[in-house]
């Protein structure tokens, strides 16, 4: 069969569009002796096939902690998945059980881990570290286990991959081990890849050449990747989508140009003027005052209320709808509100 | 490698001489002498004694007979069993007290790891609290008291077991326990503090992502490394209930070499007293030796030689 330029052109829109997984209005909590910390309080995001979809937002507003639910990773207790669901494949990874739930893990979703230094096991080769997914999941003989293994070696740009095979953790440099550990997550071919802020262990130049890495994966095997990071520099570098996260919820989605050149909540502004930038040389870099709120008992209107510098009355009493300022570009905020122009 | 060894061999020489000098001018240092208790023997009969055991030479004289016997390992007659050498005795106790000693680690190694492993996995879980309360009974409560307690129960009481001896497996069943129990309990302690560290670990939550079965994570991924610890206590565990147990060989009637040490101490028996340390010094350093070899094994980053090409 011929297809027609505006079918192939419908296909890959069609690709395009493919959801691969979807978080519904989670909700994780931890008990700890100082109480009940709600650390995601209603996250909602789609995912689409061969996107890369960055989280961001600062330390303690639940990036990883959306990372590990989505991976089956929160250890009950004390977390607690309250609400919500996990939607891959139309099945709801969250109520999934152990024994099935791990058919999926590093199968079908891999997770990659800030610190290379210790996601390592020290005492096991290398070789039995990046096998042994294989060999439990897809039942490969130990031959064919060792095949692939040095293909990934040699994808994930490790030189002499026979030889290293044999060796363990500690004989490997820091970058190099974050390409291993990325070679083991992907070694079963997931279609989801989560990364836990890959780079922020790695001095600056091995953070360059591992993104390049991402990209280069990307485009090679068509995974579908979430972002869990706190440097908008290697977002704007590698990321499709951005999902901004403040006190356990999602506050402003959207591709990267809306994010970035047109960001509409404020907290999103405070956090692209806090980044030093090469070409305003002259201009101070202006922090966001204050500290985000107290996840133990969250305020019950918007989290960001109290550092707000165009906080109105309702913002502390009530949390706003979502906005669809585009088809990509959702916004939660009471200055999106028609009425809210009558004071500026 | 071979480097290596022959390091630690060096090395092992001179600990061994440095302790049997220490216990020997420590020896000769107390007040007292073999024939204190034999009043009835005349003095012509105690000075040809003396001279015979070269009590009557001058103490750096006697060190250097001493010195002699170690590197020949022949220490002689004992002072206080005429018709037996020093060698005769160890070579007949020795072997008990091994065997009960091997016994005893075998069943306190395999019990504590296991214990102390599943405590971690059910942590502040019943299980937990049971092993634990355990390792507190067995660690506070005296070998020789659980050991009095077993025979009055199980062997008096009830029946089961023979209350003494060593001539049969059933007779080493009431020791082995009594001599287990404390070890057991120390190693279960370890295990499972170590384990619960390393199960924090992040190379654990990896292989969690990687969906391997729980089994393959805590044996394969956790268990290696948390068993440092107990590989260190285990080498001069291994040594202290290899070379004889005095107290539990005298409960139970077992003819081992942790009689005759203290009975040798008390007598003054100098040749059975430096033969023992001897033997017992050389055999601890030994163990202290594997210890390190077993560590290169278990962890890759400890290095007992050095390879070529390594960064």
């Amino acid at each position: 069969m011929i297809l027609t330029k505006q079918q192939v052109l419908n296909t890959n829109k069609a690709i395009v569009t493919e959801k691969v997984l979807t978080v519904e209005d989670l909700h994780v909590s931890f008990t700890t002796f100082g109480g009940e910390v709600q650390a995601l309080r209603g996250v909602t995001f789609d995912l689409y096939k061969g996107e890369t979809l960055a989280i961001v937002g600062e330390s303690g507003c639940g990036k990883s902690v959306t990372a590990n639910t989505i991976m089956g990773l929160i250890p009950q207790p004390p977390g607690k998945i309250k609400n919500g669901k996990v939607l891959f494949k139309e099945k709801n990874l969250v109520k999934m059980s152990k024994s099935r739930l791990r058919k999926v893990q590093g199968v079908d979703i891999s997770m990659i881990f800030q610190d290379p230094m210790t996601a390592l096991n020290p005492t096991l080769q290398i070789g039995e570290q990046l096998t042994e997914g294989l060999r439990t999941h897809q039942k490969l003989s130990k031959a064919a286990a060792y095949t692939k293994a040095i293909e990934m070696l040699n994808m994930v740009g490790i030189p002499n991959p026979k030889e290293r095979m044999k060796q363990y953790p500690h004989q490997f440099s820091g970058g190099m081990r974050q390409r291993i550990v990325i070679a083991i997550a992907l070694i079963c071919e997931p279609e989801l890849l989560i990364a836990d802020e890959p780079t922020t262990a790695l001095d600056v130049t091995i953070q360059a050449q591992i993104l390049e890495l991402f990209i280069e994966i990307q485009k090679k095997m068509g995974v579908s990747i979430i972002l869990i990071t706190h440097d908008l520099g290697v977002v704007a570098k590698i990321a499709d989508r951005i999902a901004v996260m403040y006190a356990g919820k999602i506050i402003e989605t959207g591709d990267k140009r809306e994010i970035f050149y047109t960001p509409q909540h404020p907290y999103t502004k405070g956090l692209l003027n806090s980044v030093p930038r090469l070409d305003l040389l002259e201009e101070e870099l202006q922090p966001i005052e204050g500290t985000p709120p107290d996840l133990f008992s969250p305020p019950k209107g918007c989290p960001f209320t109290d550092r707000c510098p165009f906080a109105m009355e309702v913002c502390g009493e009530v949390y706003p709808e979502s906005t669809e300022r585009s088809k990509t570009h959702v916004v939660d905020c009471w200055l999106q509100d028609e009425r809210s122009k009558l004071f500026s | 490698m071979a480097k290596y060894i022959v390091k630690r061999f060096l090395m092992m020489i001179a600990t061994i001489f440095i302790i049997s000098t220490l216990t020997f001018f420590l020896m000769h240092s107390l007040p007292g002498s073999p024939f204190d208790e034999e009043r009835t023997s005349n003095p012509t009969i105690q000075a040809n004694l003396e001279k015979f055991y070269k009590l009557d030479q001058p103490i750096g004289v006697q060190y250097v007979y001493y010195l002699k016997s170690i590197v020949t390992f022949d220490f002689g007659p004992s002072i206080k069993k005429p018709n037996d050498t020093v060698n005769n005795l160890l070579a007949r106790g020795f072997p008990i007290s091994f065997e009960l000693g091997i016994i005893t680690m075998l069943v306190a190694v395999v019990s504590g790891i296991i214990l102390g492993t599943f405590a971690a996995l059910r942590h502040n879980g019943i299980i937990d609290y049971f092993a634990m309360a355990f390792a507190v009974v067995g660690i506070s409560v005296p070998n020789f008291v659980l050991a009095t307690l077993l025979i009055q129960q199980v062997a008096v009481n009830w029946e089961l077991l023979p209350t003494a001896t060593w001539s049969s497996p059933l007779h080493m069943i009431l020791p082995t326990l009594a001599l287990a129990t404390g070890p057991t309990a120390i190693i279960a302690r370890l295990t499972r503090a170590s384990m619960l560290e390393v199960l924090t670990q992040d190379y654990i939550k990896m292989a969690r992502a990687k969906g391997l079965s729980p089994v393959r994570i805590v044996v394969r991924h956790a268990l290696r490394n948390a068993l440092m610890p107990v590989v260190t206590i285990m080498g001069t565990m291994l040594a202290g209930i290899l070379t004889g147990t005095f107290v539990i060989e005298q409960i139970f009637a077992i003819p081992g070499m942790g009689k005759y040490f203290v009975e040798s101490i008390n007598n003054r028996d100098y040749p059975v007293i430096m033969g023992s340390t001897v033997f017992y010094s050389a055999f601890l350093v030994f163990m202290l030796f594997l210890v390190d070899m077993v560590y290169g094994f278990l962890d890759p980053r400890i290095k007992l030689h050095k390879k070529e090409g390594e960064v």
